[in-house]
């Protein structure tokens, strides 16, 4: 299957079910889309029939917010009926507004609280050395995200610990809600930092299949210490208003502006 | 003479002897493992035991993910720490996806002594209490300490087991049974009922035998399991004594005593005197002269329990 064909129906779905749910987090899920398409449509060895097999490799969402790409690509893969997507964020649904994994098939851990992702799947990542599995886990992180205090603590430890079989994904879209990271809080240059911390650092373009999996095989090369991609995105990528749009980080399309991104993304409301 | 022996240390044997027969078990600390005396498992199973450095966030989220595949994580710090810096890690990775992470921390309370108010936990109780998946121990000697440690794990989610750094009295024999969420009613008593957790148990038995002397039955209950509280024996004593005096090393707003008026409250209204710290910190100090002056004396006891 074409991942592009697969992109392009996970980032209609995630217009969709913001504009069904008038609530949700745009901006931070399109730039993603690309990492979730490669990692979950040919890299991540997982089954949908069986979401806790012990074998599988892991993924920890620590930017929670980022559900929309989260759900809209679990379904896609089968994990749960795409249906399920129009009760996102509504009352007694199984989709949450951030990962919980006791409702969501799929979801591996629960988080949204913004720099506890990480910690958790250093956890995942010590339990697999510990029994000598070979899973391998993946993580995504915020570049916002990356102010928390957290997340420096969790660097440290996946270095210490040589986490060589943990890969995580650093978003570095530029913004957060109160504007871009480098004006509120600047986080840069976080490709040394993370090297400082005694990463594996490797900067790709984030909507790049190609670098993306160059860099996921340069990642499984890499013996002894943990591996940062911190993946140039734009946020709100491929709906023409959105993109680089602070605006637009957590607030759902209306109809018209749905009706409007979906046709920008050259889909049918049918796919 | 009484034998003298710190919960800590207890737990420490504890965990060694769990790690021999469970090896899902795994042990972190944030740098204070000589103090929590999770060190003791460390030597016999070092690639069971992580260091996290001084990061108690770090500690709980790692623990966390420790337990998404299958470890039973004993996550140890100074109970201010763990509880306190480590609070919404706790609330969000832990108890929300009810994940099996026990949170077993030492140095609760004024009994810390000499290190003073910053180190010394009043609102632990209160603050894990309120967390919804939580279990909350605090066991009053050595021989209940093993025992709570080893019913966490046959648990399946999270449990919060409060301990202490001073060498306290051993106050039970072997035959003492520990049920997670039952309190054991140590002593009869027809007139006033004590309630006590913790170390306060042995202050609280003391407490009754003056009052004896004085003409006043008190009941003696242990409560060792703050959550989920056992309602049955804290309302057979409302029905049957005059008044409850409730008894911890901690906090008056928000803990036992909070839980005990409580469950009175809703079930059989009945005069409640909480004696813990009065809204206000500690200092440093003897640990033991610490509780005296802080109202923790069995004879502020015998006073308030003659005040019902």
């Amino acid at each position: 299957m074409e991942l592009e064909g697969i992109a392009k129906r996970i980032r209609i779905n995630i217009i969709k079910m913001l504009e069904k749910a008038k609530s949700g987090h745009p901006g931070g899920s399109l730039s993603a889309v690309e990492i979730f398409t490669a990692l979950y449509f040919k890299e991540m060895r997982i089954d949908p029939n069986n979401p806790k097999w012990e074998d599988r490799d892991r993924f920890v969402l620590s930017k929670g917010h980022g559900t929309p790409v989260l759900y809209a690509t679990l379904a896609e893969r089968g994990f749960f009926p795409k249906e399920e997507l129009d009760n996102f964020r509504k009352i007694d649904s199984m989709l949450q507004g951030h990962p919980d994994m006791k409702e969501t098939p799929g979801v591996d851990m629960t988080t949204g609280s913004l720099g506890q992702g990480l910690a958790a799947a250093n956890g995942m990542a010590l339990a697999g050395k510990l029994d000598n599995k070979d899973y391998r886990v993946y993580a995504m992180i915020g570049d916002g995200e990356s102010q928390e205090g957290m997340i420096w603590e969790a660097a440290m430890l996946a270095a210490h610990y040589k986490l060589d079989n943990l890969t995580v994904f650093l978003d570095h879209n530029g913004l957060q809600i109160d504007g871009k990271t480098q004006d509120i809080m600047n986080i840069e240059p976080i490709d040394e930092k993370f090297k400082a911390f005694g990463w594996h650092v490797i900067k790709i373009d984030g909507h790049s299949f190609d670098e993306i999996f160059g860099a996921i095989e340069e990642a499984k090369r890499t013996k002894g210490k943990p591996t940062m991609i911190i993946a140039d995105t734009i946020k709100g990528k491929g709906v023409s208003f959105m993109e680089n749009q602070v605006g637009w980080h957590g607030k759902a399309p209306s109809a018209e502006e749905a009706a409007k991104a979906i046709e920008e993304l050259g889909g049918g409301l049918d796919d | 003479m009484t034998k003298m022996i710190a919960t800590r240390d207890a737990y420490g044997e504890a965990l060694k002897e769990l790690g021999e027969i469970n090896e899902n078990i795994v042990v972190l600390d944030a740098d204070l493992s000589g103090s929590t005396k999770t060190s003791v498992f460390q030597k016999a199973f070092p690639n069971r035991f992580f260091n996290v450095g001084i990061a108690e966030q770090n500690l709980i989220g790692t623990a966390a993910g420790l337990a998404t595949a299958g470890k039973i994580p004993f996550a140890s710090s100074f109970a201010m720490f763990a509880t306190g810096r480590a609070f919404e890690i706790i609330r969000n990775s832990v108890c929300y996806p009810r994940l099996n992470v026990k949170i077993a921390a030492t140095h609760a309370g004024l009994t810390v002594g000499e290190d003073g108010a910053t180190h010394q936990a009043l609102e632990d109780i209160s603050l894990m209490r309120t967390l919804p998946n939580m279990v909350v121990l605090c066991p009053a000697d050595a021989v209940e300490t093993k025992q709570c440690i080893f019913k966490a794990v046959e648990y399946d989610g999270p449990v919060y087991i409060r301990l202490g750094r001073a060498k306290v009295p051993v106050i039970f024999d072997e035959n003492y049974e520990f049920q997670l969420g039952k309190g054991v009613q140590l002593k009869d008593g027809k007139d006033i009922t004590i309630i006590a957790t913790g170390v306060m148990v042995e202050r609280a038995l003391r407490a009754s035998e003056r009052l004896m002397e004085e003409g006043i039955s008190a009941r003696v209950i242990n409560i060792s399991t703050i959550k989920p509280i056992d309602k049955d024996i804290i309302i057979k004593a409302a029905k049957e004594t005059k008044g409850i005096i409730t008894v911890e090393e901690h906090s008056i707003i928000g803990g036992l005593g909070s839980a005990v008026a409580e469950v009175v409250a809703e079930s059989h209204p009945t005069k409640v005197i909480r004696i813990g710290t009065m809204d206000t910190f500690g200092e440093s100090g003897d640990g033991f002269e610490l509780l005296d002056k802080y109202g923790l004396s069995v004879d502020n006891i015998v006073n308030k329990a003659k005040l019902l």
